[in-house]
C-alpha cells in the first residue's frame, strides 16, 4: 500500500488541508503515511459545532450504542476498514506494520496491544456498570430514573470528550472507546507518529454503525493542541508531573501522568520472595515496560539485592530484536533523541554511590543500543540504599526499576503516590492500611502483576463521572 | 508596464533618491553625516538597483537610538512630523518620521482594491494595534480616500507579547475577547462594508459573528505571516467566500505589499506579495550572503529597501523568510510568497498574537 493521506476529520467529515506532513518510516526517508494538520482556528470553530455532533449520538439509545461497540470492536480486531482519502482498505496486518514503521513498536506488542483494546470494546457493558455503579443504560437515555432504588439523574458535563493522545502508547485509546456508549462525542489529537490506532478505531465504530459526525480527528501542531485543552469541555492529555500541576484545579482537565506503580512485598511474605519473581518481570517489562500501570519501584524489607540479581537475569534476556521477530518485547524510540535523554538521566542517577545498575552483569552490551536504524534501551534494574537515591522513584518510558529495602511500616510513609500497589502480604492490618491509604489508587492484594487492570474500575480517573454530573429532580404530579 | 519598463522605472527612482539623500539641501543629518564618514558619494556609485548592494545593511536599532531629527530630510526642516512605532516590547521602541508617505502608500493601495468587496462611500473598522503606529492613520486614510469614515478598536500587542512570554494563555484569550466584544458590537449596530484587522482577529470575530451576514464584503488583512491553510480557512469558512481577503505584506518602514486576492483559490492559497515599487523593494536573498539574490522558487531572508523622499532605508534585512516568486504581468517585478518568520522551522518565534 502507497503511504496514505490521513485527513482531518470534522465531525466525520474528511477534510484534507493544505498543511501536509509526512512521517517516514523510522529510520528511512520512505513515507509512511501524508497527514492533514488542522490550525488551531479551525479547531476552535468546530468546537462551537459540537452540540450537533452530540446531538446525532443521542438519537441512539444506549443498548443500541452498546451493540455498535461490540461489533466495531470485532470489526478493529478482524475487519478490512478504509484508510485514507483513495479508498483504500486497511487489513489488521497492515495496521500492524504501518504503526510498527512510524512507532518503532515490535509487531508482537502491537498484536498484544490491538488484542487488549479489541476485548475492552467487549466490555462496554460491564465497563459502563462499573464506573457508573450500577446504572442502567436507560437512564441516560431518558436522563433520569432509579439506581438501587434512589431517584437519579445525569446531565453531561460537555459536548466533546477531547484527547490529546501520544505518539507512543496504541494502549491509551481504551480510555476514550467507552465515551461514545456513554453518548459523547470524541475529538481526537492523534501523536504525530501514531495517527494509526485512533484513525482505525474511528473507522470501525463508523462500519459498525455509529454517527460519523461523534469522531472528529485534528492532527494539529502546539497552538491547535493548545486550543484544545483551552476550549473543549472535557480533556484527557498524558504529560509529567508539572503538567499535572498545571491543570490540578481545571476541573476540565484530567492529566494521565507519571505512574510510580509499585510491587510491595510484606515481611509476611519474603521469605517466599522467588515465588513473585514472575510477576515483577512482568510488572517491569510488559508493554515495553512504557504504560504507567508498569512497576517502576519493588519494595521489600529485606533480600533486596537477591531479588534484584533475580529479576535482572530475566530482564537482560529482553533484548532488542528485529521488529517482526514474533518474541520481540522491546521497542525502539520513534524520536532517537528520547533514548538518548533517558539513558542520561539514568546514568546521572547512578554517579551516586548508593545506586547500582544490576542488569549490567547480565545484559549484553550497554543500555542505550542502536539496530535496524532504531535506537533502543535494554531493561535496567537499579538497587538503590534507600529512598534517597534519585532513582529509587523514578519512571522511565522502557523496562526499569529499582529495588528498595524498607521497612514494612515505613512504606507508605516512603513510597508516596502509586496510581497501581501491588502488596503481596497476608497481614490484614497492613492490608487495611494500604487500603485507607489516599495515594493508591488501585491496589492489587496478593501476587498480582501492576499491569494487569480492569477496566470496570476506575483507572486515573473515573470516565462516566467526568463526562457526566448527578443532578436533582422532581416532578410534580401533573407532569 | 514590462519587467524592463519596471526595472528602468525602479533604476531611475534610485538615481533620483540619491540625489535627493545624498545633497545638502534635501538630504537628512544622518546621511549625510554617513556619507561624510563612509569617504564615498552614493550620487556617483549608485546609479542602479542593483548597485544598491553597495550600501550596508540598514540597522532598525538606529531609529532607536538616534534622535529622530536626525532623520528629517532638510528639504522637510520646520515642517513637524509624525512619528510612528514599530513592534516593540520593552525599552525605548524603534520610531520612523514621517509626513505624507502614508497617504502616498495606501492611495496607491486604494487603487488596487475592488469596489465590489471595498464599495466607495463605505465606512470601515479597524481592528488592530493603533496608538503609535502608522497603520492607525493609514487605514483611516484609506477609508476616507474611499469616501468612508473608519471606526477603530485598539489592541495592545506589546501586552499580548508579555502575557505569551509569561505562558498567561488565559489572559491573552480574556484580553482578546475584551477586544472582541468591543468591535463585534460596532460591526453590529454601524454600517460598516469594510474591516482591516490581522489573521486570528478576524478568525476570533468570526467565531462570535457571520461577518458577512453584517454587512462586511472585504477585508484587507495584515500584520503576521499566514500559511496557505490558514488563508483558505479565512476566505472559506471565516468570511464564508462572500467577502474578499485581501492579504499585505507591510510595515511601518515599507508600506504596502499586495497580493492578487481573486487568483488565490488556483493558486492554493499561496499568497505572493508585490512591493509597491518604485516606492519600495523587496529582494530575497541568502541569508548568508546578503549579496546573493535567490533563485525563483527558493526560500531566503527578506530584505526591504525604501525609497522615498522622506525615507531612505537600504537592504533592511526583515525578520522574515519568503520564497522568491516570478514577476507577474500586474506587478511586473519579483514578488515574495508564503512569508513566515525568519528561522521559523528552527526555532521558536512568538509571531501572529493578535
Amino acid at each position: 500500500m502507497n503511504a496514505p493521506h490521513i485527513p482531518i476529520l470534522r465531525q466525520g467529515k474528511p477534510y484534507q488541508s493544505l498543511d501536509v506532513q509526512t512521517v517516514n518510516q523510522l529510520g528511512t526517508e520512505d513515507p509512511a503515511a501524508e497527514i492533514s494538520f488542522a490550525c488551531a482556528d479551525m479547531i476552535k470553530y468546530d468546537l462551537h459545532k459540537m452540540g450537533e455532533a452530540r446531538e446525532a449520538l443521542k438519537r441512539f439509545s444506549g443498548n443500541e450504542l452498546v451493540e455498535i461497540t461490540k461489533k466495531a470492536g470485532e470489526l478493529f480486531l478482524h475487519g478490512d476498514l478504509p484508510i485514507g482519502t483513495e479508498g483504500d482498505l486497511q487489513s489488521p496486518d497492515d495496521y500492524v506494520m504501518s504503526l510498527a514503521a512510524t512507532s518503532g513498536l515490535p509487531h508482537s506488542l502491537i498484536r498484544f496491544n490491538m488484542t487488549r483494546l479489541g476485548g475492552l470494546f467487549g466490555q462496554i457493558d460491564d465497563i459502563f456498570m462499573g464506573l457508573s455503579r450500577g446504572l442502567s443504560w436507560d437512564v441516560l437515555d431518558k436522563g433520569y430514573g432509579e439506581q438501587g432504588g434512589a431517584p437519579v439523574s445525569f446531565s453531561a458535563t460537555t459536548n466533546e470528550l477531547a484527547v490529546i493522545l501520544p505518539s507512543n502508547s496504541p494502549a491509551v485509546n481504551a480510555l476514550w472507546i467507552p465515551a461514545i456508549a456513554m453518548k459523547m462525542p470524541v475529538l481526537l489529537k492523534p501523536g504525530r507518529e501514531e495517527p494509526w490506532t485512533p484513525w482505525r478505531i474511528i473507522q470501525a465504530f463508523i462500519e459498525a454503525g455509529a454517527p460519523a459526525e461523534a469522531f472528529s480527528l485534528y492532527p494539529t501542531q502546539h497552538d491547535g493542541s493548545g486550543a484544545i485543552i483551552r476550549r473543549a469541555g472535557r480533556v484527557m492529555l498524558f504529560g509529567d508531573d508539572s503538567t499535572v500541576k498545571q491543570y490540578e484545579n481545571d476541573e476540565r482537565v484530567e492529566v494521565h501522568g507519571t505512574g510510580y506503580s509499585k510491587f510491595v512485598i510484606g515481611e509476611d511474605a519474603i521469605e517466599n520472595w522467588e515465588q513473585y519473581v514472575d510477576s515483577m518481570v512482568e510488572s517491569v517489562s510488559a508493554n515495553s515496560g512504557r504504560s504507567c500501570i508498569c512497576t517502576s519501584t519493588i519494595v521489600v524489607p529485606k533480600y533486596g539485592d537477591e531479588i534484584a540479581h533475580a529479576i535482572s537475569k530475566r530482564l537482560a534476556e529482553i533484548k532488542p530484536l528485529a521488529q517482526d521477530n514474533p518474541e520481540a518485547k522491546l521497542s525502539g524510540f520513534a524520536n532517537p533523541k528520547f533514548a538518548e535523554w533517558i539513558n542520561e538521566a539514568v546514568e546521572d542517577g547512578l554517579v551516586s554511590s548508593g545506586a547500582t545498575d544490576i542488569t549490567a552483569e547480565y545484559r549484553d552490551g550497554e543500555r542505550f543500543v542502536e539496530r535496524d536504524g532504531m535506537n533502543y534501551l535494554q531493561p535496567t534494574i537499579v538497587r538503590v540504599d534507600s529512598f534517597d537515591e534519585d532513582l529509587a522513584l523514578r519512571e522511565f518510558l522502557f523496562p526499569f526499576a529499582s529495588v528498595v529495602e524498607c521497612p514494612q511500616s515505613e512504606v507508605l510513609e516512603k513510597t508516596g503516590y502509586s496510581l497501581v500497589m501491588t502488596a503481596v502480604t497476608k497481614d490484614v492490618n497492613w492490608i487495611n492500611q494500604l487500603f485507607d491509604h489516599p495515594e493508591i489508587e488501585r491496589l492489587n492484594i496478593g501476587n498480582v502483576p501492576t499491569n494487569r487492570i480492569s477496566w470496570n474500575q476506575p483507572h486515573e480517573g473515573n470516565l462516566f463521572d467526568f463526562l457526566y454530573t448527578r443532578r436533582s429532580f422532581a416532578f410534580a404530579e401533573s407532569a | 508596464m514590462t519587467a524592463d519598463e519596471a526595472k528602468a522605472q525602479l533604476d531611475e527612482r534610485v538615481r533620483e533618491m540619491m540625489a535627493w539623500h545624498f545633497s545638502d539641501e534635501t538630504g537628512c543629518p544622518f546621511w549625510l553625516d554617513w556619507m561624510a564618514e563612509a569617504g564615498w558619494d552614493p550620487r556617483e556609485e549608485v546609479k542602479s538597483y542593483d548597485d544598491i548592494i553597495k550600501f550596508p545593511h540598514f540597522q532598525d536599532e538606529w531609529l532607536r537610538d538616534e534622535k529622530n531629527e536626525r532623520f528629517v530630510p532638510n528639504a522637510y526642516k520646520g515642517r513637524p512630523f509624525n512619528v510612528f512605532e514599530t513592534g516593540g516590547t520593552t525599552g525605548l521602541p524603534k520610531q520612523r518620521v514621517g509626513w505624507d508617505d502614508y497617504k502616498h502608500d495606501y492611495e496607491q493601495f486604494s487603487g488596487q482594491l475592488s469596489d465590489d468587496f471595498f464599495p466607495k462611500g463605505g465606512n470601515w473598522i479597524m481592528v488592530g494595534p493603533t496608538g503609535p503606529r502608522r497603520l492607525r492613520l493609514a487605514v483611516e486614510h484609506l477609508a476616507n480616500v474611499r469616501g468612508g469614515s473608519c471606526y477603530h478598536v485598539d489592541l495592545d500587542p506589546r501586552w499580548v507579547k508579555r502575557l505569551i512570554k509569561r505562558k498567561e494563555l488565559d489572559q491573552v484569550e480574556r484580553y482578546q475577547a475584551h477586544v472582541m466584544a468591543q468591535a463585534v458590537e460596532i460591526i453590529k449596530h454601524r454600517d460598516i462594508s469594510c474591516i482591516f484587522t490581522t489573521p486570528r482577529l478576524l478568525a476570533s470575530i468570526g467565531e462570535r459573528i457571520s461577518i458577512s451576514d453584517h454587512g462586511i464584503k472585504g477585508c484587507f488583512c495584515g500584520g503576521t505571516s499566514m500559511t496557505p491553510e490558514y488563508v483558505r480557512f479565512l476566505q472559506e469558512e471565516v468570511l464564508e467566500n462572500r467577502a474578499q481577503f485581501v492579504p499585505t505584506y507591510g510595515n511601518t518602514l515599507m508600506g504596502l505589499a499586495v497580493s492578487i486576492p481573486q487568483e488565490l483559490p488556483g493558486k492554493d492559497y499561496s499568497v505572493t506579495y508585490y512591493a509597491p515599487q518604485p516606492r519600495a523593494v523587496l529582494r530575497i536573498v541568502d541569508a548568508d550572503n546578503t549579496e546573493i539574490t535567490k533563485d525563483y522558487g527558493e526560500y531566503g531572508r527578506v530584505e526591504l529597501t525604501t525609497l522615498t523622499q522622506e525615507f531612505f532605508m537600504p537592504r533592511f534585512l526583515e525578520r522574515d523568510e519568503a520564497i522568491r516568486r516570478e514577476p507577474h504581468e500586474k506587478y511586473p517585478w519579483d514578488g515574495v510568497g508564503d512569508v513566515r518568520p525568519f528561522g521559523a522551522l528552527t526555532k521558536k518565534v512568538i509571531e501572529g498574537v493578535y
